[in-house]
């Protein structure tokens, strides 16, 4: 009888993107135990892991975590494939697109904050857009903008903030391989 | 890496007139939620203006297509020489009106507030 062994090669790179993730899924379970006045306003502290995965390890591992956050998060909550997860991944999946245009701006003239900004326009933006479509009339959503938006904008703001404090007091850790450096940002 | 750069405040002030213009535009005047449609001066129809919707009004001159989107409502089609209520196009505010005279039709928005207690023609 032979034995079949799968090996699973696991390097220092996916060690640490597991490591973010879970501290993302992390504050995102935190963060549903939060009472919120209207379903969808949430600071989004998650959003602070991912925006500094973003700048220290690059779009890649940015996106990495923040499926793995959805996907974790999802499962952990028990709305894994309910509509409250389905607005998640296309939150975080507009956000991360939004992202990928938005970290070619010069870094000179932009900061954190404006990712961080663009960024949950995007969340909310790709969050309203699916509702839209498929949850309520539009008519419906309409009066309910000016919330969302302004959530955005003041969450967007504080989270940024936070990050640039953040990378202002760390470094990167050291053990970063070059495949996942290519193209990265550095803080 | 501390302090804000120029770009940060130009995405903050962009952000920020963008959700002072939203709101005007969302919450500023009264959007109609709902569609009265008459004919030669009777109600025939009275719809609400969240689900999209045809309606077909008859005339002395013909047929008057309505239509209904979330959110506002337009004669699409009329047999009005002149075809004044059709390129008034989409409305969407209370007390907003397109009136097709010579097809007697008419089609009103209504709100929460009225603008007018009635309108005479």
């Amino acid at each position: 009888m032979t034995r079949s062994v799968i090996e699973l090669p696991v390097h220092a790179d996916d060690r640490r993107i597991a490591r973010l993730a879970a501290l993302a899924i992390g504050l995102t379970l935190a963060e549903a135990a939060l009472p919120s006045p209207v379903p969808g306003v949430k600071p989004g502290l998650a959003n602070i892991v991912i925006l500094l995965v973003l700048l220290q390890y690059g779009w890649r591992a940015a996106a990495w975590v923040s499926g793995l956050r959805v996907l974790a998060g999802g499962l952990l909550l028990g709305s894994l494939f309910a509509p409250g997860f389905w607005l998640s991944a296309a939150g975080a999946l507009v956000s991360l697109s939004v992202l990928a245009l938005a970290r070619y701006l010069p870094s000179r003239h932009f900061g954190p904050v404006s990712l961080s900004v663009l960024a949950a326009f995007g969340h909310i933006g790709g969050q309203l857009a699916l509702v839209g479509i498929w949850l309520l009339p539009a008519a419906a959503l309409i009066k309910l903008l000016p919330v969302f938006a302004t959530a955005a904008l003041v969450f967007g703001t504080v989270n940024g903030l936070i990050v640039m404090r953040m990378l202002a007091t760390s470094t990167p850790e050291p053990d970063m391989s070059p495949d996942i450096l290519a193209g990265t940002r550095k803080g | 890496m501390t302090t804000l750069r120029a770009g940060d405040l130009g995405v903050l002030l962009t952000s920020g007139s963008f959700v002072v213009a939203l709101t005007i535009w969302a919450w500023g005047g009264d959007r109609g939620d709902t569609v009265v449609i008459r004919a030669a001066g009777q109600v025939v129809e009275t719809a609400s203006l969240a689900q999209a919707r045809t309606f077909a009004v008859a005339g002395p001159l013909g047929t008057t297509h309505i239509e209904i989107e979330p959110g506002r409502a337009r004669i699409a089609r009329d047999p009005s020489p002149r075809q004044l209520c059709v390129k008034q196009g989409w409305l969407t505010q209370s007390g907003q009106a397109a009136l097709c005279l010579p097809n007697q039709v008419s089609l009103e928005i209504r709100g929460r507030t009225k603008a007018y207690d009635t309108l005479g023609y």
